[in-house]
């Protein structure tokens, strides 16, 4: 929803400043053209002045002589002016796409750095809107709102010259109306400004009562409520239709202003007709033409700057994004022995063992208002098995946060052996990290690609052995092209017990020290689901493994288990302690067990 | 292309949206009309003033027209009385922005009541579609179909439409004023226009192709960044950031790379096209000069014909595009009429209202989804009204089934049972009043992205804030939700909060408690509630129940063994009926999962 507060904002320069960097590369072309734009708009002043010539010239003096010359002069200026709109108008177009390419460089390259407070804290689609919706509004304003400046205020000057040259009284009563209209236009763009945002608030609400409407059909269905909903959602489209009308009015009005303005120019010049000598017909008529032509291009002048007026909100969003600091940042003597996230000096690396240590942490997160973890301390040696478990949305990723560094502790320490993690950069971290989703995470592309993901120097042979300890070999097989089965947007030509067993594979490839597992509760069937398991198994071997655990029955054998409540670790302990305690953790065992044993017993029918 | 009858479908599906807004776009025809005609009018106002006004020629014009002027004092009065000439061009001015005014607005009431007219009739048929329907589609798929292909179509009817109209109103007229003022120079002007149509068409369908290949790379940019935002765990944790940096910025050059090829195109085009019409307006100034030198043509003739040319030109390079645009609109209007021709549920002529009071007895009931296996095979129990019923089954039993059957989200097809409340076929009962008569919880309830207080008493709107907490209450929901900083307030799904799943489950319950039915089902529906929770839900539950049949699916004994009443299924068949004490020793599937449920303690410790 937060795409639609665009509250007024209001930029020293429109905020151009802030984004000058990216529009320096373009200096040159942009001047180029600007150079075209005003040719081309003085043509466009020419080519009245043709108009006059012949009138004035050939029917008023009913003469051909120098027909021939005309014509090839005139055929020269189009053809001149048609070169420049076509270097101009693809230079334009070119700088726009190159502006665009460049800010959502510096967007994902950025977004690349940024902690993991900032992705808590703003959705997916927030951010995917930072990245392609406001960097293109700040392309076009950088090529086509410029070059309707240019276009605009050079035709408006130059016929302005012309007609002052030419009659330098008509021309001024004629141009007297144009700061009054500029006045009226601007009047009209403001209020049409706030009525299209407006809309575009009621049109995305529409769309969220479709999405949910879709959604909730069949909660709908079994609530009864089927009018209740179709009221709201027609409440909302009148809503609509009422405001679209009220804002076309005002655009009937806006237009109807310019029409008038400009049948007024037009006026002016014939009840004033006597300014100009009665048998100079072309000049009459050039003053016509300009009269009634100089209209438009402030109307587009108009547009251009409430152009600039509105993407101020997309420059500060923009920018906003792009000053956004990471929570968790190397210090620069860490990047300058270990390099940082883009160009790693793997050369200073050392090994990693896998022992982790919490000392005496105490955590909030950035947005949260409450400590999750009080000093906090515990030991995970080389190659435990550690649990968390607890309900959905209880907070059982915080650990695990705090071991793969996607936040720091707000206070203490966490080592990873036995030296703190802040020493070490994070991708050095990161690498010797293997991560196995719920949801398994899949990218686009072909299945080795995204195995390739955890190691993207892997040999066939490994990525062959990878695939064979998790039994994703028959998977694979069964895919049509096998490894080079494209796999679809988020995987989603697999299923999910299938992306979660290429997972599996990609987390053993990158060989990691420490692994973390975040068990699957999607359904999966039976085999699928004793595959998965075997595969847990074969990859925790002889790795730290921090499992997040929704079926307690599979972690019983861990070396320690942690029950997290609301948020807090509330019991600790072996499976056996656990139970002895009958606390938090018997209370879920229990419940989970009557339904896996029940289940048991019902399927096996 | 399509075969005859479908594109009559479509063509009565357009008519039905056109509903109510067929008089708006008349209205807007028609001021467009008397727009264009007003434009023609100028021209001839500037040419009488250059040639009979100022340079006192001869007049010789329609009658109606020299009638006009006479009345008005003659040409000789106007040379002296010039005002006179400028207020007739403020006049048609005025006419002209009035019924471009009318146009205007007209036109938009047309299209936002077309667009009103398609989103509610899409809204409503959604929603009345069978459930079976909704297991079919995608999401995402009928969304894309209600908003984008609405609004192609939208574009299609009150802006391609009227404007193709407009443009050939303008059009008609300009040739009808050209021809009569000078016949062949009207010719030198209409030369060439099928050239700069054709061109202009030829053009946009084949950049209509680069487009989309633009399209397409596009959405592989901005999937690619969005799996980059929902993958971000993974690419962190693997150390992938470089990986992914050089993905985006390949593809990012390559998707520029692209635009800036149709850049040179389209920069190519506008330019050629100016020129064609350049060249166009050169011929017309040159021929109608020699017009004027050589045969009787007025030098106000010649501004005037000047004049139209220039209204005539600009219209007829857009008419390529609009052109070619066409073709986009049908591909939407048949994704549209996909939904619009879907059946609506449907009640039986005989259906009535039933009091939904008495016993629920299934009879008999035999029932498979479409294309697969049945699912339920002679099925017979009987819910008594009053009492609890408890159901146990494993997966694929077909216990959420028969729930689906009861509340007529599936239809079940005469000759396969009956299943009846009080005694009569719920085939005969009005679905609004089956469904509003049981309150139901699924396992995975979906909540509304309103507050929570809308969210519990959304099926009553005359429920005050007390009756919201004290369904809370008794679905032991209202301590967590106080806690909430917003209270009840509280709009469930936006950013930082999130229900957990038991959470979810509770709001459900109380949102059920406040239907007040007199039948209430329970599928599964505390599987994510702690047990203590659960027992003081279930208590609290007891109270609620009263007079209302309730009906819970469970595996736990615990549950179920205070029903009245158990049924289990199995495979879609009735295994075993009775109490709690008649089942536990009865030696089938109950007696074996209570025998594990309660043989736990040694289990755990093993």
């Amino acid at each position: 929803m937060s795409e639609n507060n665009e509250k007024r904002t209001h930029l020293k320069f429109f905020g151009i400043g802030r984004i000058i960097r990216f529009l320096k590369p373009f200096r040159t072309t942009m001047l180029v053209m600007a150079l075209l734009g005003i040719v081309t708009s003085g043509i466009d002043v020419l080519v009245t002045q043709f108009q006059r010539y012949a009138i004035d010239h050939f029917v008023g003096g009913g003469t051909t002589d120098t027909l021939w010359i005309f014509i090839i002069v005139y055929i020269f200026a189009i053809c001149l002016q048609a070169l420049a709109t076509y270097i101009s108008c693809k230079k334009a177009m070119t700088v726009e796409v190159s502006v665009n390419r460049d800010l959502r460089q510096s967007a994902f390259t950025h977004l690349q750095t940024l902690s993991f407070s900032y992705f808590n804290q703003n959705s997916v689609g927030y951010i995917h809107a930072r990245v392609l919706s406001d960097t293109s509004r700040i392309g076009s304003l950088a090529s086509w709102s410029f070059m309707d400046g240019v276009w605009h205020t050079s035709y408006l000057i130059l016929a302005a010259a012309v007609m002052l040259v030419i009659n330098f009284r008509l021309a001024l009563l004629v141009l007297a109306i144009v700061p009054l209209v500029a006045v009226l236009f601007s009047f009209f763009q403001g209020k049409l400004i706030r009525a299209n945002r407006e809309i575009r608030e009621i049109n995305s609400n529409i769309t969220a009562n479709f999405n949910e409407g879709i959604a909730g059909a069949k909660t709908v269905k079994t609530l009864a409520i089927e009018e209740k909903m179709q009221s709201r959602f027609t409440a909302e489209t009148e809503h609509m239709r009422r405001k679209s009308v009220h804002t076309s009015r005002l655009r009937g009005l806006f237009a109807a202003t310019m029409n008038l303005a400009s049948s007024a120019a037009l006026a002016i010049v014939l009840w004033k007709h006597d300014l100009i000598a009665a048998d100079e017909v072309g000049t009459f008529s050039m003053f016509m033409s300009y009269a009634q032509g100089m209209m438009e291009p402030i109307r587009w002048l108009i547009d251009a700057i409430s152009d600039l007026i509105t993407t101020q909100v997309n420059i500060e969003r923009f920018t906003n994004l792009l000053a956004v600091k990471s929570d968790v940042v190397d210090m620069p003597e860490v990047v300058e022995k270990y390099g940082d996230s883009f160009y790693p000096k793997k050369e200073n690396w050392e090994k990693l063992d896998g022992d982790i240590e919490f000392d005496d942490v105490t955590f909030q997160y950035p947005d949260g208002d409450e400590k999750v973890l009080e000093h906090f301390s515990m030991k995970i040696p080389q190659g435990a098995n550690i649990a968390i478990v607890g309900e959905t949305g209880a907070g059982k990723s915080t650990l695990v946060n705090l071991v793969c560094r996607f936040y720091e502790p707000t206070e203490g320490r966490v080592l990873i052996d036995g030296r703190d993690a802040r020493e070490r950069s994070q991708l050095w971290l990161h690498s010797h990290i293997g991560y196995v989703l719920q949801n398994p995470h899949l990218f686009s592309g072909t299945v080795r690609d995204n195995l390739l993901y955890g190691n993207p120097d892997a040999t066939p042979e490994e990525i062959d052995r990878a695939v064979q300890l998790v039994s994703a070999d028959e998977v694979i097989a069964r895919l049509e092209k096998g490894l080079d089965t494209d796999v679809g947007e988020g995987g989603d030509l697999l299923s999910t017990g299938e992306k979660q067993l290429i997972s599996f594979a990609r987390a053993i490839l990158a060989d990691p020290r420490i692994l973390i597992l975040d068990e699957a509760t999607a359904s999966v069937d039976t085999i699928t689901e004793q595959k998965i398991q075997s595969a847990i198994d074969t990859v925790i071997e002889g790795r730290t493994s921090i499992v997040i655990a929704h079926r307690l029955s599979t972690v019983r054998g861990a070396d320690c288990i942690l029950a997290v409540r609301d948020g807090k670790i509330v019991e600790k302990g072996t499976h056996r302690e656990l139970i002895a305690k009958k606390g938090y953790y018997y209370d879920m065992y229990t419940r989970q067990y009557e339904d896996e044993e029940a289940a048991k017993i019902l399927d096996a029918n | 292309m399509k075969n005859k009858a479908e594109r009559k479908d479509r063509l009565k599906l357009i008519f039905f949206f056109l509903k109510g807004a067929k008089a708006f776009f008349a209205v807007s025809i028609l001021s467009a009309a008397v727009s264009a005609l007003a434009d023609m009018i100028s021209p001839q106002i500037i040419r009488m003033t250059i040639d009979n006004v100022i340079a006192q020629k001869p007049a010789s014009y329609a009658p109606v027209v020299m009638r006009l002027v006479n009345a008005l004092g003659g040409f000789a009065h106007f040379r002296t009385h010039i005002w006179i000439v400028a207020a007739a061009i403020m006049c048609v001015a005025l006419v002209k922005v009035i019924s471009q005014y009318t146009f205007r607005v007209y036109n938009t009431k047309g299209s936002e009541t077309l667009v009103k007219t398609m989103r509610d009739s899409l809204f409503g048929r959604i929603e009345r579609l069978p459930f079976s329907w909704h297991m079919k589609n995608k999401t995402g798929d009928i969304i894309q179909r209600c908003t984008s292909d609405i609004e192609t179509m939208r574009s299609f009817i009150s802006e391609q439409m009227t404007g193709i109209f407009r443009i050939l109103i303008m059009l008609v007229m300009s040739l009808i004023f050209m021809c009569s003022m000078n016949i062949w120079l009207t010719l030198v002007a209409v030369i060439p226009m099928p050239l700069i149509i054709w061109y202009s068409l030829r053009f946009h369908r084949t950049v209509h192709d680069e487009f989309q290949v633009c399209d397409e790379n596009e959405g592989k940019l901005s999937a690619m960044v969005q799996e980059n935002l929902t993958g971000v765990r993974v690419v962190r944790a693997f150390g992938r950031e470089k990986t992914e940096l050089d993905r985006f910025e390949k593809q990012n050059r390559y998707y520029t790379s692209l635009w800036v090829k149709v850049a040179g195109s389209l920069a190519g085009f506008w330019s050629t096209s100016d020129v064609l019409v350049g060249l166009q307006i050169l011929g017309i100034v040159v021929a109608g000069a020699l017009m004027c030198i050589h045969s009787n043509m007025q030098p106000g003739e010649y501004v005037s014909f000047i004049s139209y040319n220039g209204m005539l030109i600009w219209p007829i390079r857009q008419l390529g595009r609009m052109i070619s645009e066409l073709s986009k609109a049908s591909v939407s209007v048949e994704r549209v009429h996909y939904i619009m021709k879907s059946e609506e549920e449907k009640d039986a002529p005989d259906a009535v209202d039933a009091p939904m009071t008495g016993d629920i007895r299934f009879d008999n009931v035999t029932f498979a989804y479409e294309n697969c296996p049945e699912i339920l095979k002679n099925v017979s129990f009987t819910a008594e009204s009053g009492k609890t019923l408890g159901i146990l089954g494993g997966t694929g039993s077909g216990k959420s089934t028969l729930m689906f059957l009861l509340d007529k989200l599936y239809d079940l097809p005469e000759g396969n049972g009956t299943i009846s409340v009080g005694g009569t076929d719920i085939r005969r009962i009005r679905t609004q009043c089956v469904r509003s008569h049981i309150g139901m919880v699924l396992q995975e309830p979906f909540l509304f992205s309103r507050t929570i207080s809308e969210n519990i008493g959304i099926t009553n709107d005359g429920l005050t804030l007390s009756d919201i907490r004290e369904a809370a209450r008794d679905a032991c929901l209202d301590e967590a939700v106080t806690a909430f900083s917003q209270g009840y307030d509280t709009k469930v799904g936006e950013r930082g909060v999130t229900l957990s799943g038991g959470q979810k489950q509770r709001a459900a319950i109380a949102r059920m408690l406040t239907q007040k039915t007199p039948i209430m089902i329970l599928d599964d529906s505390l599987s994510a509630v702690d047990t203590q929770t659960d027992a003081k839900i279930r208590k609290a539950l007891e109270k609620h129940f009263g007079g209302s049949t309730v009906i819970i699916i469970s595996h736990r004994i615990t549950t179920l063994s205070r029903c009245d009443r158990i049924v289990v299924l199995d495979k879609g068949t009735v295994a075993e009926t009775g109490t709690h004490d008649e089942l536990k020793d009865a030696g089938g599937i109950y007696s074996l999962i209570y025998q594990s449920q309660s043989g736990l303690g040694e289990e755990a410790e093993a």
